[in-house]
């Protein structure tokens, strides 16, 4: 009835991407608006000047948005694994859960409760009080970072486990080396790090957006605009340096996840030989080899181990190597390669994102200066529109790192330990998965439309009603006049 | 089984009646957003009421499940595989119910505030429905394979009793809901809900005689625990009544409270149940134990110091929450968020 190229295992993997990328577009940038809002805030509290309390209540606008898809498209996943991947919650479980509890209990619990407290509380406590009610969401949302990329580094670079040979399952011996271990903290600042960064180019590009739109709220757009871009900035600096870190411990940790990002099927390099890096490619997925490539020399030396020279392993070979290590458990059809051109990509994206991300904060900064009028900032209408146009471009970053990650770790979801293949539920069927599939497919559509379209209706309205507000407060007869 | 393996069992057993206390009240008030509010104040009013709240109170299901990922992983996969399409179908009401506040906060055309004034109370409908479905099957046995997986057919989801089951719960939550209501929001509506729920007092009384008459039919509640069983039933039964004398007399808060006590007794009748299983095989030999479901003890052990230093503090601020908006919000002044 169903066509067998739909097998359980591929639905239940198209399942998880699609989810996850969603899900991954909303938190990182609700993550972000949570710190940039709180910053806003917190100036408000220092400087007093209503500006920053309009530009809190503006924005937090979008950040509320935000908010609430990431939090609905985040219980699927918490789901997902016992309905599409029971088999691997069986193997895991004595380790993977602990991280999952830990972070409903520690973050998600802050979060949400605070974000009552902060939402609907204005005007009736403190400023300072108000404010740190939305400091704790932020801290409450960077909790559940780290807590679901400890469970996730676990599938990356297990350790801290045993496998128990009676029930077959892995079995946590050692808690403290789950949370030890390396690959926790060189995914959790990168991807927190981008987090704030999603969050810094979205202001800033949006902000663009109203000015091309020829807003009266200049000099509210600008103050919004230099927030976002001074971020942006500072995490520009940071992803380069947690994800230059990253891919010095790839190479020893993920070999072939390694070689994909940069097109490497043959060993190259060499003890005093400079490494060549390839820009652009395309490669041939079954005969294993390149089918072009455009190379500049000596930059994966420079890249991959801050040297003029060095070596690294091409796929081929990492593949017969994992054919020697793992064949005896887990038999010799197995395929360890992955797929070259989409990660290849995918890395490439997060890497000239990187540089766009640079070139705009310096400039954007430069441009919005003090020294410059409106109306100079305001005629720089192609400036603007590059702006506008890098609103989008984090999220691109964010999918390419996170198909990097997760594509890369084929053909395990435990590295070195369980294949995808064994670890999909045996009793779900294909036709329950596709309708899930399918109803998902059409709820993201709904959901990312309706947000797309109420951020840009809350742009296009620009703050002016929040000033509004702030008339009827100075009433002499309203009660906070008293106060 | 060890006592850490039986102390976990409670303690999800503790989470899902928190978030049957909790999300109880403001899935009723949801599904209330659409069948008792009259106009945009109203409506307004009953999402104010639970505006503060409702996402905390979702977070205790999320516990919940990740409670018995890490403490049961096999029970955890086991049912969530199980159960896939009315897991599934949860899922999507606790979207588009999840998002519907906000939405409805931003939309402008009546139009638009009316799809997700709808998406509010069809998913605060289609919820708990669907939990008391998933839990009454689940009691009442499913076929499990050798290997603690579940293979049900249409009618071992959808049964008599799994109807009433579902009904239940959702009566349940609605009344609790108008409860909370007529503990939080002022004018006409707080008496139209104690109107409504005192009609609805006998339905859930009759209801609730039918679901222990099919309790005795389909499980072997009173075979195992004939004592416990009874006793927690009539428990049910005394909630339910205490909350409508209460209501009757206007005591607002002793007619919430017993409606409260009403799910958790529902809650804790179920898992005394399945004690000593997680799930429930028409084939015995099948049955999924605790002492096979659980993590090991060293896992069970970090876990258990986690959850008792960290579940005060949130139990203190979350109770803070409902002390700062204790206030009544009167229709036509309800706070909104922006």
């Amino acid at each position: 009835m169903i066509d067998l190229a739909l097998s359980v295992v591929s639905l239940a993997r198209f399942q998880f991407a699609m989810t996850t990328i969603f899900h991954f577009f909303f938190v990182p940038f609700s993550i972000g608006m949570g710190l940039v809002v709180s910053i806003m805030e917190t100036l408000y509290v220092i400087k007093k000047d209503e500006v920053y309390k309009h530009m809190t209540k503006f924005w937090s606008k979008i950040f509320l948005l935000s908010f609430a898809v990431g939090v609905v498209t985040g219980i699927i996943q918490e789901f997902q694994f016992g309905m599409n991947w029971s088999a691997y919650s069986r193997f895991v479980g004595d380790i993977f859960g602990a991280p999952l509890a830990i972070e409903a209990l520690v973050a998600f619990f802050l979060e949400s409760t605070f974000l009552g407290f902060w939402m609907f509380s204005w005007d009736k406590v403190k400023p300072a009080l108000h404010v740190t009610f939305l400091w704790l969401v932020t801290i409450g949302s960077s909790l559940s970072a780290l807590w679901i990329l400890i469970a996730n580094s676990f599938m990356q670079n297990p350790s801290g486990f045993i496998l128990n040979k009676e029930t077959g399952r892995a079995q946590l011996v050692n808690f403290a080396d789950l949370i030890k271990n390396h690959q926790v903290w060189l995914e959790f600042p990168h991807v927190l790090i981008g987090a704030f960064l999603t969050a810094g180019f979205v202001v800033a590009g949006m902000s663009a957006m109203a000015l091309l739109r020829k807003t009266k709220n200049t000099d509210f757009f600008r103050k919004s605009m230099k927030v976002g871009l001074i971020l942006g900035l500072v995490t520009t600096f940071g992803m380069l340096f947690t994800g230059d870190r990253h891919s010095l411990f790839l190479q020893d940790d993920q070999p072939m996840k390694f070689a994909a990002t940069e097109g490497l099927y043959e060993n190259v390099g060499g003890k005093n030989k400079s490494e060549p890096w390839a820009v652009v490619g395309w490669y041939n997925e079954k005969e294993h080899k390149p089918d072009f490539e455009i190379n500049v020399p000596y930059v994966l030396s420079i890249l991959a181990h801050h040297s003029l020279t060095g070596e690294n392993k091409g796929a081929n070979e990492i593949s017969k190597e994992l054919h020697a290590k793992y064949d005896k458990k887990f038999g010799k059809d197995m395929n360890y390669y992955v797929p070259f051109n989409a990660i290849f990509y995918a890395f490439r994206v997060m890497a000239v994102s990187a540089g766009a991300f640079l070139m705009v904060a310096v400039v954007g900064l430069w441009f919005n200066r003090k020294k410059h009028s409106d109306d100079f900032l305001m005629n720089q209408k192609w400036w603007l529109w590059i702006m506008s146009i890098v609103t989008f471009l984090p999220f691109a970053a964010n999918t390419g790192g996170w198909l990097v990650t997760e594509l890369g770790r084929y053909p395990w979801v435990v590295y070195g330990y369980l294949t995808i293949a064994d670890a999909v539920s045996p009793n779900v069927s294909a036709g329950s998965m596709l309708f899930s599939n399918i109803v998902y497919f059409l709820t993201f559509c709904t959901l990312g439309g309706v947000m797309v379209y109420y951020s840009a209706r809350v742009l296009r309205e620009g703050p002016d009603d929040l000033m509004q507000t702030k008339a009827v407060i100075k009433d002499p007869f309203a009660e906070e006049a008293f106060n | 089984m060890s006592a850490l393996q039986i102390l976990w069992f409670v303690l999800i057993g503790i989470l899902f009646a928190g978030f049957f206390f909790l999300e109880g009240f403001d899935f009723g008030v949801g599904m209330a957003v659409k069948t008792l509010a009259k106009d945009d104040h109203e409506r307004d009013a009953l999402i104010g009421s639970i505006g503060p709240n409702w996402d905390a109170n979702e977070v205790w299901l999320i516990t919940a499940g990740g409670a018995m990922f890490a403490a049961m992983p096999i029970w955890y996969a086991g049912l969530f595989s199980g159960f896939y399409l009315p897991l599934f179908l949860i899922l999507i009401a606790l979207i588009f119910r999840g998002v519907s506040f906000e939405f409805r906060a931003m939309a402008k055309f009546n139009k638009a505030k009316n799809i997700w004034e709808w998406a509010t109370a069809i998913g605060s409908f289609v919820a708990p429905f669907l939990f008391g479905m998933i839990f009454t099957a689940l009691v009442k046995g499913m076929p499990v394979d050798a290997n603690f997986n579940i293979r049900g057919h249409f009618f071992d989801f959808v049964n008599l009793f799994s109807i009433v089951g579902g009904v239940a719960v959702v009566l349940m939550s609605y009344i609790h809901g108008l409860n909370f209501i007529r503990l939080k929001v002022d004018g006409d509506i707080r008496y139209r809900a104690a109107k409504v729920a005192k009609v609805l007092y006998p339905v859930l009384l009759a209801g609730e005689v039918v679901f222990a008459i099919l309790l005795f039919i389909y499980t072997d509640f009173f075979q195992n625990k004939p004592v416990i069983t009874v006793i927690l039933l009539a428990v049910i039964v005394l909630a339910t009544v205490v909350s409508y004398i209460a209501t009757l007399k206007d005591k607002e808060i002793l007619s919430f409270i017993a409606t409260g006590i009403n799910l958790v007794a529902l809650v804790t009748l179920l898992f005394v149940g399945l004690f000593p299983r997680v799930i429930v095989a028409n084939n015995p030999a099948h049955s999924v134990l605790i002492k096979d479901a659980s993590s090991s003890p060293y896992t069970l052990t970090i876990m258990t110091w986690i959850v008792v230093s960290i579940l005060p503090i949130v139990l203190a601020y979350q109770i803070w929450s409902y002390y700062v908006f204790r206030k009544r919000l009167t229709v036509g002044q309800a706070g909104g968020s922006h």
